[in-house]
């Protein structure tokens, strides 16, 4: 395991990378973005068996699908920070003639996406292709997959959760990120989605639920655990409770954020709160 | 005049069965899923040749394209099977975003479509699918004409690298292609020539083209006729050989006129040289309940309608 306070620099770096990109173009989303800083920090450095480089097939690694994809500051930074492609393009993010598209794709090719999301709801059922191809395969590593809790208001996800269950896809491990919060604002107020957990385990999932997900041990354990209860004939799930926002006080605690840049003040803040760690690119 | 025989009436989607069925045999990779409809598609051979190799989804199409692109990720090759209305319309954004600008070598096989769906009516007959899959950047689609058309594209898509909309129909018509044929993505066909006027035509209207091509020569016009089964990408090249040698042309298509294989020839034409155009289409309408030979005929779409049309351009020149 990375010492745990080179990951807890990395997180604080993060953060600053999520600001100073959505900052630069004005535009992007960096109130999911930095409510998932530690949950992508633990998967990419602590949780998933990755091969050097990148080729799309990933046979004998573990794979990683991110279905809410205007989260991409977050999946660019880490990805970046994770050896995939050099730190300093995060400087092209949304920029035209970029690989850095505003939500991700494998159009410009770029290292460590394996398909495109943007348009909710259809990244489980990709895991759970590249699940099935695995086992097919008698490839033994697991897909993880995040999604947006507002975003399970797509009946594509019902769907694909219903088959995953079915067909006993059990190399899986999906984590809805549990924010409460979308654009419009609550979950509660837009479209209340009821006991998530409950829902899960009626469609014949195990459900593991992440108090603390904006802490960083208490992420990696929570996956680990996650991670030891695969291969058991059901697919997992993870509602991993977080703060939108997390980590800029002004940012935290309401849907404002969700889609909208600080200005040249609100970055200077943002960035006073989460000194300089591992070097700004 | 080429003669053609008909070796004995047979859907083509039963061509679709017998390609998959093959591919089953020869190539390891290829699974294919199937959204409640595998006795309709066909796919029953390959279920029982290779059950860990095929996927009951249920009806939950959505679910099966996002299925198909991951599994291609890690170098499976997909074939789903459903209808066409559910291969496409209900499923758009998951093959425009998934499927399409993922760039995953998906090969979307739709039965049913078309008018000759018959009985079941316009809720299940699609006109549009055509044009939603074309205008799909980097989509090939092929809409064929026989059982042994259909078998032979079946084999031949899995060998291509990209996504694929493969288009089919339920009721039996003419076989009248070759037996193993090769098949070659985007290169037209060239069933019959003539000087008088060009018959281009996709899927069931090849045969009633071909028919066409037979009641005009009677009344001593003759006609090059072309079965384009690969709507895109377009053989431009055969379309303008045949029309600047004939000056005009009729496209037949079981399909809406907007969006179809007629506009993809008259996006040609306007490129490259305008000739006189006419459309055997439907005319922006849903279809409606009947058999498939009544439907083809109330909506036009038969030798005689290409017949007529044929004149007509002709007239026009």
């Amino acid at each position: 395991m990375p010492d745990i306070n080179y990951l807890n620099d990395l997180v604080i770096q993060v953060r600053r990378d999520i600001l100073r990109q959505v900052h630069k173009v004005n535009s992007g989303h960096p109130g999911g973005s930095l409510g998932c800083t530690e949950f992508f920090v633990a998967l990419f450095q602590e949780l998933m068996v990755r091969n050097e480089g990148f080729d799309m097939d990933g046979k004998n690694e573990d794979l990683f699908f991110l279905s809410n994809g205007h989260i991409s500051p977050v999946f660019y930074s880490v990805l970046a920070r994770s050896g995939y492609f050099p730190v300093e393009e995060l400087n092209t993010f949304r920029l035209i003639n970029s690989r850095l598209q505003g939500h991700p794709t494998t159009h410009e090719g770029l290292p460590g996406v394996r398909v495109a999301s943007g348009s909710l709801g259809q990244g489980i059922s990709v895991a759970i292709g590249a699940a099935c191809t695995k086992k097919l395969n008698n490839d033994n590593h697991l897909v993880y997959a995040l999604c947006g809790d507002g975003e399970l208001q797509e009946g594509q996800n019902w769907e694909a959760i219903m088959y995953a269950a079915g067909n006993k896809v059990d190399n899986l491990i999906v984590t809805v990120d549990y924010n409460g919060q979308q654009i419009d604002g609550s979950l509660d107020t837009v479209l209340p989605m009821g006991n998530l957990k409950a829902k899960f385990e009626a469609f014949g999932w195990d459900v593991l639920e992440i108090e603390e997900g904006n802490n960083l041990e208490a992420v990696i354990n929570g996956m680990k655990e996650a991670k030891s209860k695969s291969g058991n004939g059901r697919p997992i799930c993870v509602l991993m409770h977080t703060v939108m926002g997390n980590g800029v006080d002004f940012m935290m605690h309401t849907h404002a954020w969700h889609g909208k840049a600080p200005n040249d003040e609100q970055l200077a803040i943002g960035l006073a709160q989460n000194a300089e760690t591992l070097g700004d690119y | 005049m080429k003669k053609y025989l008909d070796s004995g009436k047979k859907d083509t989607r039963s061509g679709f069965g017998a390609g998959l069925t093959q591919l089953g045999q020869t190539n390891p990779d290829v699974v294919a899923l199937c959204a409640d409809l595998t006795g309709s598609l066909k796919m029953d051979e390959f279920k029982a040749n290779h059950p860990e190799r095929f996927f009951q989804v249920g009806i939950a199409e959505a679910n099966m394209i996002g299925l198909a692109a991951g599994m291609t990720i890690g170098g499976k090759i997909p074939f789903t099977g459903t209808f066409a209305n559910f291969s496409t319309g209900r499923v758009y954004d998951q093959i425009r975003q998934s499927v399409a600008y993922s760039h995953k070598n998906v090969k979307i096989c739709a039965s049913h479509a078309g008018v000759t769906l018959g009985e079941d009516g316009a809720t299940h007959q699609i006109l549009e699918d055509l044009g939603l899959m074309k205008m799909l950047p980097g989509m090939t689609v092929i809409n064929t004409c026989d059982f042994n058309q259909t078998k032979a594209a079946t084999i031949a898509i899995a060998e291509h690298i990209g996504p694929v909309y493969l288009r089919f129909g339920r009721p039996k018509v003419a076989n009248f292609t070759e037996e193993d044929q090769h098949f070659e993505i985007g290169k037209a066909v060239q069933l019959q020539e003539g000087n008088d006027v060009t018959l281009v035509a996709t899927g069931h209207l090849v045969w009633e083209a071909l028919q066409a091509a037979e009641q005009l020569h009677a009344q001593g016009i003759t006609a090059d006729v072309i079965n384009i089964h690969t709507i895109k990408p377009l053989d431009d090249a055969a379309i303008l050989a045949s029309v600047a040698r004939t000056g005009c042309v009729v496209t037949a298509e079981e399909h809406n006129y907007l969006g179809g294989l007629g506009e993809s020839v008259s996006r040609v034409l306007a490129q490259n040289s305008p000739y006189p155009q006419e459309f055997v289409a439907t005319q922006d309408t849903f279809g409606e309940s009947g058999t498939p030979e009544q439907l083809m005929d109330k909506y036009g779409l038969n030798a005689a309608a290409i017949v007529k049309a044929a004149l007509k351009a002709i007239a026009r020149k």
